[in-house]
């Protein structure tokens, strides 16, 4: 077994310590979220900071696991982890907790675990599994769409817990989806639907749809000014017209709980202790951290009170806050190289299995990102989803370093070969 | 097809760079383009300063103000900002007038609580205090002054129907997340029906402070202030100078006073006797006069006229009346004997026709008519023919509002109890009862009692001939006038043609020879009443009238309930009478009855004459 040897040796290293600098910054965040200097009594367990302490060796404890482990482990049975997953979903929605509003745990004793994490590893493994079939040529959109059921199946479980934050996370599998034969035009006009809904709602309709016609225009004048692309150009502007104008009409037959609910989000109405609550106070502690943050501990907002959820969906208020943009950019930074280094490790497989799966974990990280930031500056609705290795909780720790872990694996197996 | 793969790969690192870079930029205007309003950490605070509404005024129905409010002064302490070690706290003491060995303990409780969120270290500080404080507010960082409201009643009445607002407690704060510690709540009466509309919308308002606790303005130019709702005013139904009245003529003794206006069903007062001074439960005393109020042993924060269970004695024998016509078992002429062998009853000469009945409140006669409700020979048992008569003697009671709960704006209100067959199947056994086991119902005792505002309901139905509508206090909440639900008239289901006979009698025991409302006379005005005598086991009995006037048209429908206070015509109809004339003609003009009534007290009086029981204004 001169392998673990081989193995540690053939790990990629900066994954490796980008991740370990990401965990150790978390703990140090909700450290600072909790910390009191008046009331600080000595370490305790059974602080947050103290059970994140226990999660983080857990973590460590298991992505260990998996480097010693055999890989096959986990490709051979990615279908029966996928199926126990499905079956957990399944379950939660029957004798699941409710925790604020959403039925998401499963309680084993004194420990709650939340099936949708651990459903998040098994679809990456499944949908790798099948996509990377050699049989199977991924530039058809019928296999396309078999592929996406993989996702789109336990993203509606999900969906009906309500999570929408985690079942969002699931169309990040589209990216992996692209890299192996979809369409570019699948993703843009996701982005322009996801845009004109937005406009839709914020914009006039009247300066909306000239907007639509001047877009419209732009496009057949660049283009070949044919018949045929006039015919085009005025098919685009129809449906996305009709398209805009639909959005608005399902708005206006929304409730009026939903509608303000819907506006506080798009910034369209104040609601400073309603639903846009969080966000604002999210806002005041990032901006009050200025250039170089107050420093460590020092932050004033982002403790207790004025940001709730602090240590789990808005931990990024405490970098901003105590680390300020420098800090940020750091953190960003950090993230970014994480990201780009999954894509670049990736694309060196040889293995289409460790292909896919690689553009899956990396889409499934920069999904969170995306949407948890988005959310603490004001970007994005609250949509309550962690931020990987930096928000309180075992579960999604665990999830994370497993994803990653394993995809470390697969790279390590690689070289070694 | 290779260069095709890595373009994809090239896309999916563009579009990670793209969104961080979005973001990157999106800090960079957060945090360092809004550098102007950011703070220097080291020296400056944000303090989220709640900005309180007002809470909505209380007027009476002709605009006259129950309830305003006056301002107060809460000193607040933000427990990290505090500078604990170098701070006075002695001279903070002596400047509050307080105890100084209790500073750092109200200080560990605000820590307790949340080192960031405010908290309040002195509640209701006077003018004065808050004047003095003021000069030397920078020696105590940390702390600052927030105004409030306590509420002030101009004249100390109506405390049942107005309420009192008290601070939350933590059950409260649970319950509703809108609340904070030191919010104060609605706790009882109008003020907790309607605690949303009149408590208005917190704001707040982001304030910059320095180290020597100045505030240096708003925060980001008040980007994140959000202005307080101030609440709406109620628009009540009572009538000040009547409510104000009853409550004089109930001092010295215990029971109830309800006035209605019987074509809208407004509540003009409500009186529950013994009363307290509404200014009693405001601010800093709240809690002790609480504390004493509660252990009183009259009751006074009990409000009998929504929850007392009483007998109603002779007032019962209205719908009897009624439901014996609408059942065709008797007609206005029907004669009965007063034969006191079926039941007690004073010397009177017989009735003969229902108008007698009433005015001489005859009991045998009722006894008769009820007989002939309960058992009209639909089945050859006498058992069965009970039930099935009783069964619909009580839907028949319902619709006249008795044993159901009025739905009036306030809470805790009772329905009373009528009795059901399932009453006394369970009671007695099925077939094990009969109109002669259940007979004393016909003249109102027994098992069946109500709830002051039914009784005056009652009246109002009389009034109406035929109808009721929800009796309620309220007419309007700021803009919104009352919900559509208080103008719907729930009739009884005895026809209106019916209700003239029966009316003829209450006139007749008001301005007849016999009658036994005869002291409710007032010259000049058609009352029409009623008077019962409840039987009370524990000790003297209770004294009932109820009454409506003028006859035709009449405007004011009273009950009242005088407990232990014997024979309903001898206090309890001079009383409703007295009321009525007040409001009818805005003066009193038999002031040697007035002055009696006044007198009549059922506790004892002291060597000046003073009287000695319930809690004096």
């Amino acid at each position: 077994m001169g392998t673990i040897g081989g193995t540690l040796k053939n790990m990629d290293k900066p994954l490796l310590l980008v991740y370990f600098l990401l965990v150790a910054a978390g703990w140090f965040n909700i450290y600072s979220v909790v910390y009191d200097p008046e009331s600080f009594a000595g370490f305790s367990f059974a602080t947050r900071y103290g059970k994140q302490l226990v999660f983080i060796g857990f973590a460590i404890l298991l992505a260990a696991f998996v480097m010693i482990s055999d890989l096959r482990v986990f490709t051979q049975f990615a279908y029966l982890y996928y199926g126990i997953c499905i079956l957990l979903l399944l379950a939660v929605l029957v004798v699941g907790t409710e925790i604020s509003g959403a039925k998401s745990w499963i309680k084993i004793g004194s420990l709650s675990i939340q099936p949708s994490e651990f459903a998040k590893v098994a679809t990456c493994l499944a949908f790798a599994k099948f996509v990377s079939q050699p049989s199977l040529n991924m530039k058809q959109p019928r296999n396309q769409l078999r592929g996406a059921l993989w996702f789109l199946f336990p993203m509606m479980l999900i969906l009906l817990q309500p999570d929408a934050g985690s079942a969002l996370v699931f169309l990040s599998f589209v990216l992996p989806l692209y890299r192996e034969g979809m369409s570019g035009w699948v993703l843009v006009t996701g982005l322009v639907a996801v845009a004109l809904f937005v406009a839709a709602l914020l914009v006039n309709r009247y300066v909306l749809i000239g907007f639509i016609a001047l877009v419209t225009i732009f496009l057949i004048w660049r283009n070949k000014r044919s018949v045929k692309n006039i015919a085009l150009g005025g098919l685009l502007f129809l449906v996305c017209s009709l398209y805009t104008l639909g959005v608005e009409y399902a708005f206006n037959h929304l409730s009026a709980h939903q509608q303000t609910r819907i506006n506080v989000l798009l910034g369209k109405e104040q609601d400073i202790h309603g639903a846009g609550y969080n966000v604002n106070q999210s806002k005041i502690a990032i901006g009050s951290g200025g250039f170089w943050g107050k420093g460590y501990l020092q932050g004033t907002q982002t403790k207790f009170d004025f940001v709730p959820e602090q240590s789990t969906d808005f931990i990024f208020c405490t970098v901003g806050e105590e680390w300020g943009w420098a800090g940020c950019t750091v953190f960003l930074g950090c993230y970014l190289f994480l990201l780009l280094r999954l894509v670049k490790l990736a694309e060196k497989q040889r293995s289409d299995y460790a292909r896919v799966y690689g553009y899956g974990v990396a889409g499934i990280f920069f999904m969170h990102l995306f949407v948890n930031v988005g959310m603490t500056i004001g970007l994005l609705p609250v949509i309550g989803i962690p931020l990987p290795f930096f928000s309180y909780g075992g579960s999604s720790l665990w999830a994370f370093t497993l994803l990653l872990f394993i995809f470390i694996k697969m790279d390590a197996r690689q070289r070694n070969l | 097809m290779q260069r095709s793969t890595v373009n994809r790969a090239s896309v999916v690192a563009a579009i990670f760079i793209v969104f961080v870079c979005i973001y990157w930029i999106r800090l960079f205007q957060l945090q360092i383009l809004d550098e102007r309003y950011t703070l220097d950490a080291q020296s400056n605070a944000i303090r989220h300063k709640v900005q309180y509404p007002g809470r909505g005024l209380v007027f009476d129905r002709n605009g006259e103000i129950l309830v305003y409010n006056e301002a107060v002064y809460d000193l607040m302490v933000v427990p990290g900002q505090v500078d604990v070690d170098s701070m006075d706290w002695n001279f903070l003491a002596d400047l509050l007038e307080i105890d100084s060995a209790g500073t750092r303990e109200r200080y560990k409780k605000a820590r307790s609580y949340s080192r960031y969120a405010p908290s309040v270290f002195e509640k209701q500080i006077s003018k004065e205090v808050y004047g003095r404080l003021q000069e030397y507010m920078y020696q105590f960082p940390g702390f600052y002054v927030q105004s409030r409201s306590l509420r002030r009643y101009p004249q100390p009445i109506a405390a049942h129907v107005l309420g009192d607002v008290g601070e939350v407690s933590t059950e409260e704060i649970k319950a509703n997340p809108y609340y904070k510690p030191g919010d104060y709540i609605g706790k009882n009466g109008l003020e907790k029906y309607y605690e949303e509309a009149l408590r208005g919308r917190k704001g707040v308002k982001v304030v910059m402070v320095d180290v020597l606790n100045r505030e240096k303005g708003s925060y980001k130019d008040g980007l994140y202030d959000s202005l307080a709702q101030p609440g709406e005013s109620l628009f009540t139904t009572l009538d000040i100078g009547l409510q104000a009245y009853a409550e004089e003529l109930m001092h010295g003794k215990r029971g109830s006073v309800v006035a209605i206006e019987p074509s809208t069903g407004e509540v003009l007062a409500l009186v529950s006797a013994p009363s307290y001074d509404p200014n009693l439960l405001v601010g800093r005393i709240r809690s002790r006069n609480y504390g004493e109020l509660i252990k009183d042993p009259q009751k006074p924060l009990f409000n009998r006229a929504l929850m007392s269970y009483y007998p109603p004695g002779s007032i019962f024998k209205l719908p009897q009346a009624l439901i014996g016509l609408q059942e065709g078992v008797i007609g206005p002429n029907t004669g009965f004997e007063c034969d006191k062998t079926l039941i007690g009853c004073h010397e009177h000469p017989d009735a003969r026709t229902l108008a007698e009945g009433v005015r001489m409140s005859c009991n045998p006669y009722f006894y008769q008519v009820f007989k002939r409700i309960i058992q009209q020979g639909k089945n050859p048992s006498i058992f069965e023919d009970s039930r099935i008569g009783l069964s619909r003697w009580d839907e028949y009671m319902h619709s006249f509002g008795l044993g159901i709960r009025l739905g009036i704006d306030l809470l805790g209100v009772k329905g009373g109890y009528i009795p059901d067959t399932a009453f006394y199947d369970r009671f007695y056994g099925r077939k094990r009862w009969a109109f002669s086991t259940i007979y004393s119902l016909s003249i109102g005792q027994g098992e069946v009692s109500l709830v002051p505002l039914q009784m005056a309901n009652l009246a109002a139905v009389m009034a109406n001939r035929g109808f009721y509508l929800t009796p309620h206090l309220v007419r309007a909440v700021g803009n919104d006038s009352l919900a559509a639900g208080d103008t719907v008239r729930h009739y009884a289901l005895v026809e209106s043609k019916y209700f003239d006979p029966v009316v003829r009698g209450m006139y007749e025991a008001v301005h007849l020879q016999k009658g036994t409302a005869r002291r409710a006379e007032i010259p000049d005005i058609v009352v029409c009443g009623k008077t019962g005598t409840s039987e009370n086991p524990h000790g003297e009995d209770h004294a009932v009238f109820i009454g409506f006037a003028p006859m035709d048209h009449p405007r004011i429908a009273v009950s009242v309930f005088l407990e232990n206070s014997g024979f309903g015509g001898t206090w309890a109809a001079p009383l409703g009478s007295l009321l009525i004339e007040r409001y009818l003609t805005g003066k009193v003009v038999r002031e040697e009855l007035e002055r009696q009534v006044k007198e009549f007290t059922i506790f004892e009086r002291d060597a000046e004459g003073n009287i000695i029981g319930p809690p004096a204004h």
